[in-house]
């Protein structure tokens, strides 16, 4: 049998130096610098160190026009807030939509265990609730888009101050909402191919033809903690601030 | 002839059947050793504690908080949720230095722009203020 030294596992590197030694040793080795990580997970990490730059910008655009505006920044706190029982809660929709996205990350990890475990019903399970609170997260904010525009926000102006707080807006939340969108479509085309055990019978890839693995639940994993970790800086700094 | 239509026709061995248990049906291959599988409960300590920091940096706004205790507050617990969801969700703790310092160093760089783009910002919001007086 011939071995691929990408798929090696962890433990036949364990005799690589670790700490800065093993750094230095993986940066100047032959073929592969990633000695931990396959190819498929190497390019996922890549990708995302992309995306972190594409939402940086976002974020950054969003500092600098707040910053410059001479006009009052609209109070996030109360355009967000929403009356329940006719008390008006600040910013109570973007705490359940918070919540409702850790709790998918978390289903997520789950899955990630149960598919190296082999136990494909319980991934698949988990993967298709994690996509179920995508979903449900989604649909929060095109409530919360509703909302705003029928109050009159918009890209170019808006009701309670400056007028660059819709352009921010729009765009930072529908970047994010789209990538959940993306996410919770992957996870259902994973999360069936996982319930059919494609991955245990290795059934080829439609795209790439190549030998279906469980490391994709992992790498599906990646993305969607990802999706987390951005609503955590847009949380901060966009609703918070 | 694709794969799948091979196999249908008998041409290629099942490499083996579905399998739903981790038991020892299934056999060894590179991604079942490769795999990072931790303990179910630290997955779910991890989930408690990004609630509980939800919950504290919702709490800053909701008890209203100003200045730099609020600034100062929204940034410790972004920070503490953005490291747990890095270092446990997304494996990072177990990684080799080798992709950790390629995947989380440049982004560092990400801060310098932030320090140009705030320059530049205090400079535009002091021009407007001079040219077209507040407001």
């Amino acid at each position: 049998m011939t071995v691929d030294p990408s798929t090696l596992p962890l433990g036949a590197n364990a005799s690589r130096p670790t700490g800065l030694d093993g750094l230095v040793a993986d940066w100047s080795s032959d073929q592969r610098s990633f000695k931990s990580a396959s190819w498929g997970k190497a390019m996922m990490w890549i990708f995302l160190v992309s995306d972190t730059f594409v939402f940086s910008c976002f974020l950054i655009s969003y500092m600098t026009v707040r910053m410059s505006t001479t006009v009052d920044w609209p109070n996030p706190s109360e355009i967000f807030a929403l009356n329940i029982g006719g008390k008006s809660i600040p910013l109570i929709l973007i705490a359940i939509m918070t919540f409702d996205l850790i709790t998918s990350s978390g289903t997520m990890a789950m899955a990630v265990n149960y598919a190296y475990a082999r136990q494909r019903r319980k991934a698949a399970l988990l993967m298709l609730i994690t996509a179920v609170f995508g979903a449900a997260f989604v649909g929060m904010q095109a409530f919360e888009w509703t909302k705003l525009i029928h109050e009159g926000v918009r890209p170019w102006g808006n009701p309670f101050g400056a007028a660059q707080f819709g352009a921010s807006f729009f765009m930072i939340t529908g970047f994010h909402g789209f990538h959940v969108s993306v996410g919770v479509i992957f996870l259902l085309i994973i999360a069936r191919a996982v319930w059919r055990g494609d991955y245990d019978r290795e059934k080829r890839g439609f795209f790439t033809s190549r030998k279906g693995r469980y490391e994709i639940v992992e790498i599906m994993g990646l993305y969607w903690h990802f999706v987390d970790l951005v609503w955590v800086f847009i949380f901060a700094f966009f609703y918070l601030w | 002839m694709t794969y799948d239509a091979k196999r249908s026709a008998g041409l290629v061995n099942e490499p083996h059947p579905p399998t739903e248990d981790a038991d020892a049906t299934a056999p060894q291959s590179a991604a079942a050793v490769h795999g990072e599988q931790h303990p179910i409960a630290l997955y779910l300590l991890v989930w408690v504690l990004l609630f509980v920091l939800s919950a504290c940096s919702y709490m800053v706004d909701y008890f209203n908080f100003q200045g730099y205790l609020r600034w100062g507050l929204i940034i410790f617990f972004m920070l503490l949720k953005a490291g747990l969801i890095v270092a446990v969700f997304m494996h990072m703790a177990w990684e080799r230095l080798a992709l950790v310092s390629a995947i989380l160093i440049p982004p560092l760089a990400v801060l310098v722009f932030v320090g140009t783009m705030a320059f530049e910002g205090d400079y535009t919001n002091l021009t407007r203020l001079m040219f077209f007086g507040a407001g």
